[in-house]
């Protein structure tokens, strides 16, 4: 029987993204942004999307893929889907939903995409509940832990507790996606530099570990890539990004209510990656880039770390600026700027920016840039994670 | 001042159309504390679900419990995301674990001073905090330290 695999199958042949606004400043409606990301994604890989036949999204994103394939005037729709689960926990799994549905068939050119304007619906860090609240939500609501930060922070505390980590690992985290974020013209935080003085007197949004420049932004904005099998992708305008693996799930019971999931201080990677790796036939240290959700930064520390990016024991160590970006870096980190200070894209612009690397077209480009990671949705449930690969990693 | 941890004009718990939860919330309004037991294999469970995770029984019966646990973690929200907290200030919010009940957990208020120090591994018990002019009326679980 032949190996059941996505590696090598498909490739992201084409990017698109809108221009990324703070949350409210878009002047365009959620659905044009996204058909904006997808036209620019297949004129990108030379294609026209008329050829499109399938959408893969996450996030309960508004824009259904059957409205975008009318208005797109594509000949025929033959995959439509959605990754359960709120947050970017789906952002990769889109990707792989994609690449599955191109490596088996259903499909032959499929868009992974997410539209997101929240200045124009509910804004994530507020909350709009109604007077009642009920399921989950009636455990937690009456005592404040509302926001998807309330959500998460007591993961964070609890491990940062356990494995003695200091804010300053944060702190390093945050102040390398805003040194990406510079160079980077649709960054939404290009012209605000991050230092340590600037980090430290930050306003608490949640004691301990969430400074303010701990969280994503809110933001406006869509992003699309282009699935296609991977030897037609070969041949394609834009030198191919093979999707080499790709994981998505949760823990045993990692969605078990009111906080009772049994592996709690956790970002839920821990039984996905070691699957991951192993479809990719790689491992950690064959990733010169590294791209991951930031929610928060505690969930990129976490997510780091049950990837085989970082030890615990040594993330105090290794988790300062100078190792996370570009120019020295052993880990280059978040090289477009990330949620934090590129654009909250619930992390699609990772996938994106990780397809820049892999051709070699990145503004912070790496030296090393034949395998990238992306890791997306710390903590939630599902997350997931891809690998891509230049034509060398085949 | 209302008496109540946070402010009036939170979001209020709610059973819901399935009633799944409405054992938990009758009993807190008697100031008893119900988590659910399996009846076939007698593992706790929390929080509410229709079936047992482990034996697969529908057979789950609301035992009243005692409200003694430990803090298995914490946080201070400074930043308000709800108009009924602007200008409140922080609060501490507590994972409280009980040991005695299979290290299930629970969230609620930590009482007392919203700056005092917490302490992972804290013991704390329950305390009932009732909701009584509320339409319908509830009562909500607190925390104090022991």
């Amino acid at each position: 029987m032949a190996e059941r695999t996505l590696r090598g199958k498909t490739a992201i042949a084409g990017i698109g993204e809108t221009i990324y606004y703070k949350h409210g400043q878009s002047p365009d409606s959620e659905f044009k942004l996204a058909l904006q990301a997808i036209v620019k994604a297949c004129e990108d890989a030379g294609i026209s999307p008329h050829e499109v036949d399938g959408f893969a999204s996450y996030g309960n994103d508004r824009s259904d893929g059957p409205r975008l394939a009318a208005a797109l005037g594509v000949k025929e729709l033959k995959f439509s889907n959605m990754f359960w689960g709120g947050g970017g926990g789906g952002v990769c799994g889109a990707v792989g939903n994609a690449s599955a549905a191109v490596a088996t068939g259903m499909a032959d050119c499929v868009i992974a995409f997410r539209s997101l304007a929240q200045g124009q619906y509910a804004r994530y860090g507020r909350s709009g509940a109604a007077a009642a609240v009920m399921g989950d939500d009636a455990f937690l609501f009456p005592y404040g832990v509302m926001s998807p930060a309330q959500r998460f922070a007591m993961k964070i505390t609890r491990f940062m507790h356990d494995h003695g980590i200091k804010q300053e690992a944060l702190r390093g985290i945050a102040m390398a996606c805003y040194h990406h974020a510079q160079k980077n013209p649709n960054a939404v935080m290009r012209g605000r530099e991050l230092d340590e003085a600037k980090y430290d007197a930050s306003r608490w949004i949640i004691e301990p570990f969430h400074h303010l420049y701990d969280c994503c932004q809110e933001n406006d904005g869509a992003a699309a890539v282009v699935v296609v099998p991977a030897e037609r992708a070969k041949d394609m305008k834009n030198k191919a990004a093979y999707v080499m693996a790709c994981g998505q799930g949760g823990d045993h019971r990692s969605a078990a209510p009111v906080h009772n999931m049994p592996n709690y201080p956790s970002s839920h990677f821990g039984k996905l990656a070691p699957r991951m790796y192993e479809m990719a036939k790689m491992k950690p240290s064959d990733m010169g880039i590294v791209q991951c959700y930031e929610n928060f930064t505690g969930g990129v520390l976490m997510s780091l770390i049950e990837h085989g990016m970082v030890k615990p024991e040594e993330a105090n160590e290794v988790l300062v600026k100078s190792n996370l970006i570009v120019e020295g870096g052993k880990m280059p980190l978040n090289t477009s700027g990330g949620n934090l200070a590129e654009c909250y894209m619930h992390g699609l612009e990772l996938v994106i920016e990780a397809t820049r690397q892999i051709r070699g077209t990145a503004i912070n480009q790496v030296k090393n840039n034949d395998a990238a990671i992306i890791m997306g949705g710390p903590m939630v449930t599902p997350v997931s994670s891809l690998i891509l690969g230049s034509e060398a990693t085949l | 001042m209302s008496g109540f941890y946070l402010p009036n004009g939170l979001p209020t718990p709610s059973s819901g159309p399935d009633g799944l939860s409405q054992p938990y919330w009758d009993g807190t309004r008697e100031k008893k504390l119900r988590i659910q037991k399996c009846n076939g294999c007698g593992s706790w469970q929390w929080g509410p679900e229709w079936i047992c995770h482990r034996c697969h029984s529908f057979d789950l019966s609301w035992q009243e419990i005692q409200g003694k646990g430990r803090i298995y973690s914490y946080q201070r929200p400074h930043h308000p995301v709800h108009t009924a907290l602007n200008g409140h200030g922080p609060y501490i919010a507590v994972l409280v674990e009980l040991p005695d009940y299979g290290n299930i957990r629970m969230v609620g208020n930590l009482l007392g001073d919203p700056l005092q120090t917490v302490t992972i591994g804290a013991a704390v018990e329950a305390v009932f905090e009732p909701h009584d002019d509320a339409k319908p009326p509830y009562t909500l679980v607190q925390w104090k330290t022991v």
